[in-house]
């Protein structure tokens, strides 16, 4: 046997890359899963074995180098290895988000024309079942849970099992094959293919290289000192760029170990058992944890109530800076430990921080007292800035230097730049090849230097050196008047009171800016108990006169804080309403990473964003919504419309300079 | 005896349902059943089989007598008059827990779980007829009594991934709301491994969605450990889509039997369902 392994010498693909973890941390853990109530665990070499069989069943199946393969389930080891297995045998992954639907789902595997499928369990086998007769390159189908799966008919079905258990018993016909394809790989080699969710429009297929995806996992390993013996836990969707550079990119690159939750329900439970200690979660996450935490502590007994209150109080006033490494005096240190034992450790213990070394946020701007409070019990919680195109990393927080308002320095290998309108443009190692099948959209949104606009308005302080981002480019715009108007800033300063869950702000082109709001039921909901306010569902507890009335404290604060900024004093909140439903992906109102979709919901309650501005002080309203199972309904609301008071503006220099 | 579309089988050649399943010869036959209460006559004369792997469902009005004919099955009441055969064999009067090891399990209509146990104690009792070792040995968890609770573990640990309760498995039952407890339940009496188990009521007090879970896991647990069951409804909708046979009760006799089609279209079901003029 002389084959060249030029290419995997160079690790220039995630099976050189695998290759070589297994002969370097043979022994040490690469993949666990809790399964059957035990955390089952996946060594190295054991994975490089699994990924072995399965990449020759593929082969053995038919696959052909260049074809693509759809992954769809939850986080699981062998969803993960499908993917390496299908980059080893020359074919590329195109991972898709569980929880769409078929329709969303046909586009896709219909955009990339897979031929083969790969599916965690039942539901998802049963949505491409569905829609299999429009798919026409579509032919055979992996699944992985044979739950309920006895019955079906298995000319196009295949167990994931028995598609190893084939390649393994087909290894000395197949082996040379597969040695063949994966010395092929090289770092112009497409690597993985992942689709947009799309604020707008259809998604689109961003396709990345081997380049992309190495050199932005070794670059980002280095800049936070990531090394095997890591554990991290891979619970966001496979779908969404972040989670394949965390749970594929870094771990093969620093050779970490991936864990897996038994179920999404169980995934706080099983953070807490394994204790990362490297994290990343949206800020949605940190502020329900928070939000839950503190709902305990206001059941918990007036002494240990007090001790809580009493250091955290402390912890706020100097956590951040001894995390910041800043002088700090001896007898804050000596309280700080005390409470660290009392209170911090535990806590973090609670919520699984208890080894964490670095935290990411990323997605949405997190509030700064959600930010302050994990930043004060000594988590490292940082924040990074990134796109898709970019495979994540654009800028990122160094240790140290962590603010809630910033999102940090352009990460190592990255250029940013600032054009004259304020859009961010970058250019790195990590720079997408292109969208599939999309040329237009690809010259639009990268230029022939290898700029990428990143579609976000923001600049870089002066003092610092850290970029801000103030809202996406397109959503900036002007008010009747002139003045700037940025929705997602004033609807940021909204969704930091625990009470909003979301809110949309409208005002382009208009004399005054209006906003619907989401109530959060958790934390509305428990305060509706405590006060012994009886609800039977959303719709009525958003209409409650005493809910309104707290919303309407929260909005006017907001006028308050937005009436500061000279720049943005016109994006203050006239009128508003409390929506009669959650905003929801399933109705379309919301992505699948759950940002808003404005212009969906501006056009689909086109009535109601009328009422906000003709002055009426109600309106009667149907809306149709749809439910888990597909299955479609109304609902009527006779909605409240409230004016808020609007702060003077400070001074009226404004933008006219 | 039964009459209906399926006529033609027997004892032994069992049939074909309309998704494709084989279902087996006889389980278990109801010859003659009589049940008394002193002067009240809550069965009268009702002769029915199950067949293995079958999904046979006992409806009727209340008071019919259905949750009488499930005690009898599960061997909780003895019948006054005729006999119950099971495996080809005429059962004799036993205790509940002797028909246990037969292989028949249960869940109640009232749900009857160890409140204060964790979900997971609750299914490990379940396990009860398979452990065997002795007082000293569990005392002192050693031995035996350790390699059984393994073994024993590892299946209950099997059933809770299959229905899907990972998330509740150290909480203790009283806290859960209904329709998981009602599922914890499902989870022990599968933790026997029946041959025949049997449901009483097992969507009583659930919403839509819940009936919808419930439903799956009995279609699954026949699926995929090819378990009869026999069960007791209430929603019409819910016996006609699941089973493969029903029986129909009305003032303890029986008024129907046969596939959901023809039980259906039976006058007298429709009769004692509406309710007749008279």
């Amino acid at each position: 046997m002389t084959l060249t392994h030029t290419a995997s010498d160079a690790l220039e693909s995630f099976p050189a890359l695998l290759e070589r973890n297994a002969r370097l941390y043979a022994a040490k853990p690469a993949y666990r899963e809790k399964e059957f109530g035990i955390w089952q665990s996946w060594t190295w070499s054991e994975t490089a074995k699994e990924i072995e069989s399965l990449a020759l069943g593929l082969i053995n199946m038919g696959i052909a180098e260049g074809d693509y393969i759809a992954i769809i389930g939850r986080n699981r080891p062998y969803l993960y290895w499908s993917m390496v297995a299908a980059q080893a045998v020359g074919a590329i992954p195109v991972p898709l988000y569980q929880d769409a639907n078929a329709e969303e789902m046909a586009y896709v595997l219909d955009h990339c024309g897979a031929r083969f499928v790969i599916a965690g369990d039942q539901e998802q086998v049963d949505k491409v079942i569905d829609i299999q007769d429009d798919l026409h390159q579509f032919e055979h189908m992996i699944y992985l849970d044979p739950k309920g799966m006895r019955k079906y008919d298995h000319t196009r079905l295949h167990e994931y099992s028995h598609v190893q258990e084939q390649g393994h018993a087909a290894r000395d016909e197949l082996t040379p094959e597969l040695h063949r394809r994966t010395a092929k790989l090289n770092y112009d080699s497409t690597c993985v293919m992942l689709y947009t969710s799309g604020t707008t429009g259809k998604p689109k297929g961003v396709v990345l290289s081997n380049r992309n995806m190495i050199e932005t996992a070794k670059n980002s390993s280095e800049f936070d000192h990531l090394k095997a013996g890591d554990e991290v836990l891979a619970y966001l969707p496979m779908a969404w760029v972040g989670d394949f550079i965390f749970s594929i990119g870094q771990a093969y690159w620093t050779g970490f170990c991936v864990n897996c939750p038994e179920s999404p329900e169980t995934m706080m439970t099983d953070l807490r058992e394994i204790g990362p200690s490297y994290y990343f979660a949206p800020p949605r996450i940190f502020e329900t944890q928070l939000t839950q935490t503190m709902i305990r502590m206001e059941d918990a007994g007036p002494t240990k109530k007090k001790i809580f209150d009493h250091f955290m109080a402390h912890a706020r006033k100097v956590g951040p800076a001894i995390l910041d490494g800043k002088s700090v005096s001896a007898i804050d240190r000596l309280k700080y430990a005390l409470g660290e034992f009392m209170v911090y450790g535990p806590l973090k213990n609670m919520l699984g921080f208890g080894r964490v070394r670095v935290g990411y946020t990323a997605g949405e701007a997190i509030g700064p007292e959600i930010f302050d409070f994990y930043r004060s019990l000594g988590i490292n919680l940082k924040q990074l800035y990134g796109q898709t195109e970019a495979s994540v990393f654009i800028t990122q927080q160094p240790d140290g230097e962590v603010r809630s308002d910033t999102v940090g320095v352009p990460s190592p290998g990255v250029e940013v730049r600032i054009a004259e309108n304020g859009e961010v443009f970058y250019r790195s190692p990590g720079t997408f090849v292109e969208y599939y099948k999309n040329a237009e959209s690809t010259a639009d949104t990268k230029d022939p230097e290898g700029w990428v606009a990143t579609g976000d308005a923001g600049f870089f302080e002066p003092s610092t050196g850290h970029l801000r981002i103030i809202d996406r480019a397109k959503d900036v715009g002007q008010m009747a008047d002139g003045s700037l108007f940025a929705p997602k800033y004033v609807e940021n300063k909204l969704k930091f009171f625990p009470n909003i869950l979301e809110a949309v702000v409208f005002g382009a082109g208009k004399d005054r800016c209006t906003a619907f709001i989401n109530i959060d039921l958790t934390a509305v909901g428990n305060w509706a108990e405590r006060n012994n306010i009886a609800y039977a569902s959303y719709q009525e507890l958003a209409g409650h006169p005493q809910v309104l009335e707290t919303i309407q404290s929260h909005v006017e604060e907001v006028n308050r804080s937005v009436a500061q900024d000279e720049m943005l004093s016109g994006c203050q909140i006239h009128r508003f309403l409390v929506l009669h439903k959650e905003l929801d992906a399933d109705d379309g109102e919301l992505t699948r990473t759950r940002k808003v979709r404005r212009k969906i919901i501006a056009e689909k309650f086109a009535d109601l964003v009328g009422a906000l501005y003709d002055g009426s002080p109600s309106i009667y309203t149907e809306t149709e919504v749809t439910y888990e199972d597909g299955r479609k309904g109304k609902i009527r609301a006779t909605l409240e419309i409230r004016d808020a008071e609007v702060a003077p503006v400070a001074t009226q220099k404004v933008a006219a300079e | 005896m039964f009459e209906g579309a399926d006529a033609v089988m027997d004892a032994s050649a069992g049939y074909v349902t309309e998704d494709g399943r084989q279902i087996g010869g006889v389980l278990m036959e109801m010859k003659n059943i009589t049940l008394r209460f002193g002067g009240v006559v809550a069965i009268k004369d009702i002769s029915f089989d199950i067949r293995e792997g079958e999904i046979r469902a006992i409806i009727g009005p209340n008071g019919a007598g259905k949750s009488s004919m499930l005690n009898i099955i599960s061997g909780f009441y003895t019948p006054s008059e005729g006999s119950v055969w099971y495996q080809g064999a005429p059962r004799p009067p036993m205790r509940p827990y002797e028909v246990a090891r037969m292989g028949v399990a249960r869940t109640f209509q009232n749900i009857a779980l160890f409140e204060g146990m964790t979900v997971l104690d609750n299914v490990m009792t379940g396990r009860l007829t398979k452990m065997n070792a002795g007082i000293a040995n569990q005392a002192l968890w050693w031995g035996k009594a350790r390699d059984e609770e393994v073994a024993n573990r590892e299946k209950v640990e099997e059933i809770i991934d299959f229905l899907e309760i990972q998330a509740i498995r150290k909480t203790p039952v009283g806290r859960l709301p209904y329709g998981l407890k009602k599922r914890v339940e499902l989870a022990r009496a599968l933790a026997a491994e029946p041959s025949i188990l049997l449901l009483d009521e097992p969507m009583a007090g659930m919403n839509v969605e819940e009936k919808e879970d419930m439903s799956r896991f009995i279609l699954d647990v026949n699926d995929e450990f090819g378990t009869t069951i026999a069960l007791i409804e209430h929603d019409m909708g819910v016996v006609m889509d699941l089973s493969d046979r029903v029986v129909v009760m009305d003032y303890g006799k029986k008024i129907g039997d046969g596939t959901p089609d023809e039980v259906r279209n039976n006058q007298d079901v429709i009769d004692a369902y509406l309710g007749v003029q008279h």
